[in-house]
């Protein structure tokens, strides 16, 4: 499908019954787990207009989460950039301290609905861990933490808050010891375990129903923002930053701006040492079209096709796939996909942290690094509205590693 | 266009014989050993050759079949030497049918077309990819046909009857019919129930039907045949070929297990 022929008011209709979004997404799975994720379509497709499930989400959303979140006006870092005001979406003050929650509150209810008890997931950085944790300690059910263990040794504040909260993490040892393989090692357990087990995937990734329910629990997001820039602005951004891993966030905030043609969109993917190393997790900047954990989407892999390491400080970025829905989106030119180094990001971690008083997590700092860099060539009169997907106290003890610090 | 896959089943099938059907990773511990194991497989009795293309995400597989992969791939075997591991194969056997069981990454990187003529002109005569459900497939189907390629599908315990309608109008050779809801080599094989299921299959289908997953000694193997037209052996095998150190242990370690498998079929 071209640009040329795709008009923006149908951005938002994607996608389609088969789980498309053009060439992208679908369902690449074993037939065994065929008949779970046509059961959870089903009731996915039955909630999500109920009104008692709306209602029941919006008050967990409210209530539990705290939500909205504040659009928050950066001054100093836009005193810093010289140029447009960068405007912060504070998802970093959600409960558990990501956007990840979102989404675990939407999947945990439908859970609930389907009358199963146990819960697993998969977790890079371990947000979408804790948030899947979390509720499971409020819904009683039991639930089952996959992580690499390489995550695990970089990740160890989350590890212990997921044990805390009552859930079993276990180590995943095969393949690169990261998130893409903490996902192969959910999806056997959920083949496993599919009559009593809810597999609650954390990004917009796997096969569908995934990417659209996970896009459609993070688009409050985008909602809220629109909202409130119009409130507190009078107008819509002139450009949105987010950073992508598998792009749960990202699409979060993309997605209710879709259709607003004035709106310009940057999906900031982790550089690691610089694209041209090729330690790096810049997906879609340097990936092709493949199939990986269910779907079909940019990749990073060998010439025989094997799914490569990645390399990025943060953890939640550092992931070889991203979600079909992006790969679409930049096909047709709708986001523009960059990216950020490590450097780079670690640089925008300390002026967040020094200038602003916010702590960011280093995934949400390749943002904030690029949204510096686009508001120094903007016009004062334009906005920025970065998303500030995560705080940062997770990523203390790598900040302090580089730093060659010793923490007591 | 007759295959090696259909000569073999029809050909077992008047005889009143069960397949035994086995699997291996290509390049496991190395590709000199998957030649002579593959060799070996047939004089001990295998009808079938299930040759794995080793996947970085092997993501149905148990720990003994991700093992296998993970020994292939520091090998660095990808399809290009498994094309040649079969080509080679094919100088002093040309009878055993030869299925690839892989991911479809791989296949998308080199291009279905080009893969599929690479497969044929080599000697493979199916492929079963485990994440490519019918859904899927259009793309290949087609590509496959042309050249002769039979496509294997896989059938599995919570697939629905209407489900399984649409799997038996795309598939052809064989369909797979995987035995318990789990991943390869798992140990909770429930015979009555895989009985169950596969008259089921047999009532919408003329398709011959392997049973995979979970048969792993002579007792499980008998009790499957007693119902299919095949029976797979993987994970048990792969572990054997994991302990092996040289070629000549190959032999010594495949040849009596598989050996006893084939007379409790018989």
């Amino acid at each position: 499908m071209s640009s040329e022929s795709l008009r923006s008011s149908m951005f938002r209709q994607f996608p389609d019954e088969k789980g498309r979004f053009g060439i992208y997404g679908g369902r690449y799975v074993a037939e065994t787990l065929m008949h779970a994720l046509d059961e959870l379509d089903r009731i996915y497709t039955e909630l999500k207009d109920d009104p008692g499930f709306i209602a029941e989400m919006d008050s967990d959303l409210t209530h539990y989460v705290g939500r909205p979140s504040p659009l928050y006006l950066a001054e100093r870092l836009t005193e810093y950039a010289g140029g447009a005001k960068i405007y912060f979406k504070r998802e970093d003050l959600n409960h558990t301290g990501a956007h990840k929650i979102n989404n675990t509150i939407g999947q945990a209810l439908l859970a609930k609905h389907t009358g199963k008890k146990r819960i697993i997931a998969e977790t890079g950085a371990g947000q979408h861990g804790v948030a899947s944790a979390t509720i499971a300690a409020r819904l009683g059910l039991e639930c089952v933490v996959y992580m690499g263990a390489e995550d695990i040794a970089r990740q160890a504040p989350n590890v212990y808050r997921m044990k805390l909260l009552g859930a079993k993490v276990v180590p995943v040892t095969s393949g690169s010891k990261t998130l893409k393989d903490a996902l192969n090692e959910a999806l056997r357990d959920w083949v496993t375990n599919v009559d009593d087990t809810f597999y609650i995937i954390g990004s917009v990734a796997g096969p569908h129903p995934y990417p659209k329910l996970v896009r459609d629990f993070q688009s409050v997001i985008g909602r809220e923002a629109r909202e409130q820039c119009l409130e507190r602005e009078g107008r819509l951004p002139d450009s949105l930053v987010a950073c992508v891993g598998g792009g749960s966030n990202a699409i979060g905030l993309f997605h209710p701006f879709l259709e607003d043609e004035s709106v310009a969109m940057y999906g900031v993917e982790a550089g690691g040492d610089g694209v041209e190393t090729g330690r790096h997790a810049a997906t879609l900047s340097a990936g092709k079209p493949g199939v990986l954990h269910g779907n079909k989407t940019y990749v990073i892999a060998d010439d025989d096709g094997q799914i490569i390491e990645t390399h990025s400080v943060s953890a939640g970025l550092d992931y070889p796939g991203v979600g079909p829905e992006h790969s679409w989106l930049k096909d047709v030119g709708r986001v523009n996909y960059v990216s950020i180094n490590d450097d780079e990001a670690l640089e925008a971690f300390h002026l967040t942290t020094q200038r602003e008083g916010i702590i960011p997590a280093l995934e949400s700092s390749h943002a904030v690094a690029y949204g510096l860099k686009k508001a120094a060539q903007m016009d004062k009169d334009k906005i920025v509205l970065v998303n500030l997907s995560g705080r940062g106290d997770k990523d203390i003890q790598t900040i302090a590693a580089i730093d060659k610090i010793e923490l007591g | 266009m007759t295959n090696r896959i259909d000569t073999c089943l029809n050909g077992l099938k008047s005889e009143h014989r069960t397949a035994l059907v086995t699997y291996l990773v290509a390049g496991d511990p190395d590709l000199d050993a998957s030649l002579t194991a593959m060799h070996c497989l047939v004089k001990a009795g295998a009808n079938i050759l299930e040759v794995g293309v080793p996947f970085s995400d092997p993501s149905a597989e148990g720990p003994s079949i991700q093992r296998g992969h993970e020994r292939a791939l520091a090998n660095k075997v990808g399809l290009k030497n498994i094309f040649q591991l079969v080509a080679e194969f094919r100088k002093t056997d040309s009878d055993t049918p030869i299925v690839l069981m892989g991911y479809t990454n791989p296949i998308e990187w080199m291009g279905i077309e080009n893969f599929a003529n690479q497969a044929q002109s080599s000697g493979v005569d199916g492929v079963l990819t485990v994440d490519l459900p019918p859904e899927e497939a259009e793309g290949y189907t087609s590509v496959f046909e042309k050249v002769g390629l039979v496509n294997v599908f896989l059938v599995a315990p919570t697939t629905s009857d209407e489900r399984m309608q649409s799997i038996v109008d795309t598939a052809s050779g064989f369909l797979y019919y995987v035995s318990l809801k789990g991943v390869t080599g798992s140990a909770k094989l429930d015979i009555s129930e895989v009985q169950a299921r596969v008259e089921t299959i047999k009532g919408l289908s003329d398709l011959p039907v392997c049973v995979g997953f979970g048969i792993k000694n002579a007792e499980s193997a008998s009790a499957v045949s007693a119902c299919a037209e095949g029976v797979v052996i993987g994970s048990a095998i792969v572990d054997l070929l994991g302990q092996c150190k040289s070629q000549a242990e190959v032999v010594e370690k495949l040849k009596p297990y598989l050996s006893e498998i084939r007379q409790a079929i018989d």
